[in-house]
């Protein structure tokens, strides 16, 4: 036991690293899904057609893949940066098909009837969509977009993988140096894990209960 | 919300054509895009004041005229399928299990079951490959299934527990009343029917598993990225990095478009199936992310609520 509290600090510098890639990918993805979510459902037909290929490319391609891209063919291609920069890039190209498709979903989930009560007493396009359609959109967007991040959280251990000393590299390298206690250090990195991940499911789902009774 | 037409009047001339314009320019700028793109990675570039060949000179793709190559690389493909398939029957298999469990009549296992899944299914798959690899020192290909079949089969184990509470009352009473123990009446009638409606997502599940099997990348189990980029690569050199990258895409591109797309079909099918009178299926699309949360929460409310009945009733 007291091996495993000197070990603690350690443990802590790779978990602030994951919720560094957390967020800050978290965030870009955001950005960027919403972005292509806009184009998804954008009367122009072309950046319609960009925003389905994009995710269909990027939803299907594993994320191992894109981080041999960022990792690997990038830096071979002349580019330079740090590894954990290469890591927001891949991890916010993996996430944000999954952000836009949450944002597609909740506004296909608005009824028409909604819409068109609103477009029937002479609101315009601006007004319906603020008014009526997005403030409900929102609602039902959110316990989606939490479990994208959950799943994010679980992606950032990838990066591991990948040069970026996060909680996953970490937990690998304490269990090689501390051979007679690997399996409290994987329960340690498991609950470390499941510190961020079981509150944001639990709100998720209490979330996603209140809008589905409301339906 | 599906008609986005309601939102706005018809358009009129002046709107469609502002509307062509602004597609023709989007679509010129995704073109330029591209093509600036495509023209950085065929430039050749100096390295060390050695001149190499852009990305698609024929000197950086030759290695794929040679059938070796293929071999290797579709030993990969076999690899990869191998991992995918019995983590897949693991996973569903598991999941049947996980899902009577977990709607058991009994208190004392179905608490514990609803706990190992919420563990189960907030770790990363791929500390639960480590876990199995130091542990239980099984290899790396088992580390990928086992990791594999725990995480999916949690998932495909709410799934079709969501399918069984969705599913009339009727069926199980009727079921009970032809004389059928609780038990056949579960597997006999019950499953059949919650699987069939559920089977879209189940799929749609299992391309999210052939994706993580390239988790084995890290871990040390040759599939194909391993196989492509590491054992390949490093033979033939640096060079070939780049088209080694683009066929591997490529591969897994094919493989999980084509099943995201029987999902979909499958799905479509269920939902409009046959002439007759049909339940629509449970989620529009069953590739999207969020329908596993979506099938869940019903069948959780579905079951409170039933609990709140039986109890006003007894």
């Amino acid at each position: 036991m007291e091996q495993l509290w000197s070990l603690m600090p350690e443990f802590w510098e790779g978990f602030k690293v994951t919720l560094l890639l957390l967020v800050v990918s978290g965030v870009s993805a955001l950005i960027l899904g919403t972005l292509i979510a806009a184009m998804r459902i954008s009367p122009v037909a072309s950046l319609r057609a960009f925003a389905a290929f994009w995710v269909e490319i990027a939803r299907n391609t594993p994320l191992t893949l894109v981080f041999i891209f960022t990792a690997f063919v990038l830096p071979m291609l002349g580019v330079r940066a740090p590894y954990i920069i290469l890591a927001f890039i891949a991890l916010t190209y993996y996430t944000s098909p999954f952000i836009a498709e949450a944002l597609r979903s909740g506004i296909n989930g608005v009824p028409i009837g909604q819409a068109e009560a609103a477009r029937s007493i002479g609101l315009g396009f601006g007004q319906t969509v603020s008014l009526v359609v997005l403030p409900q959109a929102f609602r039902m967007t959110v316990p989606p977009l939490i479990n994208v991040f959950i799943a994010l959280t679980k992606n950032t251990s990838v990066a591991g993988g990948f040069f970026v000393v996060e909680l996953f590299a970490t937990t690998r390298q304490l269990a090689n140096d501390n051979g007679n206690i690997v399996l409290q250090i994987l329960f340690t990195a498991a609950a470390l894990y499941l510190v961020i991940t079981i509150p944001l499911g639990y709100f998720a789902g209490q979330l996603e209960k209140r809008w589905v009774v409301r339906r | 919300m599906t008609g986005t037409s309601v939102l706005f009047d018809a358009p009129g001339p002046r709107a469609r054509r502002i509307s062509l314009i602004l597609s023709i320019v989007a679509l010129l700028l995704i073109l330029g895009l591209l093509v600036w793109i495509v023209s950085l990675l065929a430039a050749p570039r100096s390295s060390g004041g050695i001149s190499l060949p852009g990305m698609f000179d024929g000197t950086r793709w030759n290695i794929f005229g040679d059938p070796q190559v293929w071999v290797f690389i579709s030993e990969g493909i076999i690899a990869t399928l191998q991992a995918a398939a019995v983590a897949g029957v693991g996973a569903i298999v598991l999941g049947i299990g996980l899902s009577l469990m977990r709607s058991s009549t009994i208190a004392w296992v179905r608490i514990p079951t609803a706990w190992l899944i919420e563990f189960l299914r907030g770790m990363p798959v791929l500390l639960m490959m480590l876990f199995i690899l130091l542990i239980a020192s099984t290899g790396a290909f088992w580390a990928v299934v086992i990791a594999l079949i725990l995480y999916n089969g949690t998932l495909i184990g709410e799934i079709l527990r969501a399918g069984l509470v969705a599913l009339p009352r009727g069926q199980r009473e009727a079921a009970l009343s032809v004389g059928m123990r609780e038990f056949q009446s579960k597997m006999l009638v019950e499953f059949p029917q919650a699987f069939r409606q559920m089977l879209p997502i189940i799929i749609a599940q299992l391309v999210v598993l052939l994706k993580d099997t390239s988790l084995g990348y890290i871990v040390g189990y040759n599939e194909i990225i391993r196989t492509n980029i590491n054992n390949l690569g490093s033979y033939y050199g640096n060079r070939y990095l780049f088209s080694l990258f683009v066929v591997t895409l490529a591969i897994y591109l094919a493989i999980n478009l084509s099943l995201s797309w029987f999902a979909r079909w499958l799905s479509r099918r269920t939902a409009s199936g046959g002439k007759g009178r049909r339940p629509r299926g449970p989620v529009t699309d069953p590739t999207n992310p969020a329908a596993i949360l979506e099938v869940e929460a019903k069948a959780d409310l579905a079951e409170s609520r039933r609990g709140r009945n039986s109890s006003a009733a007894g």
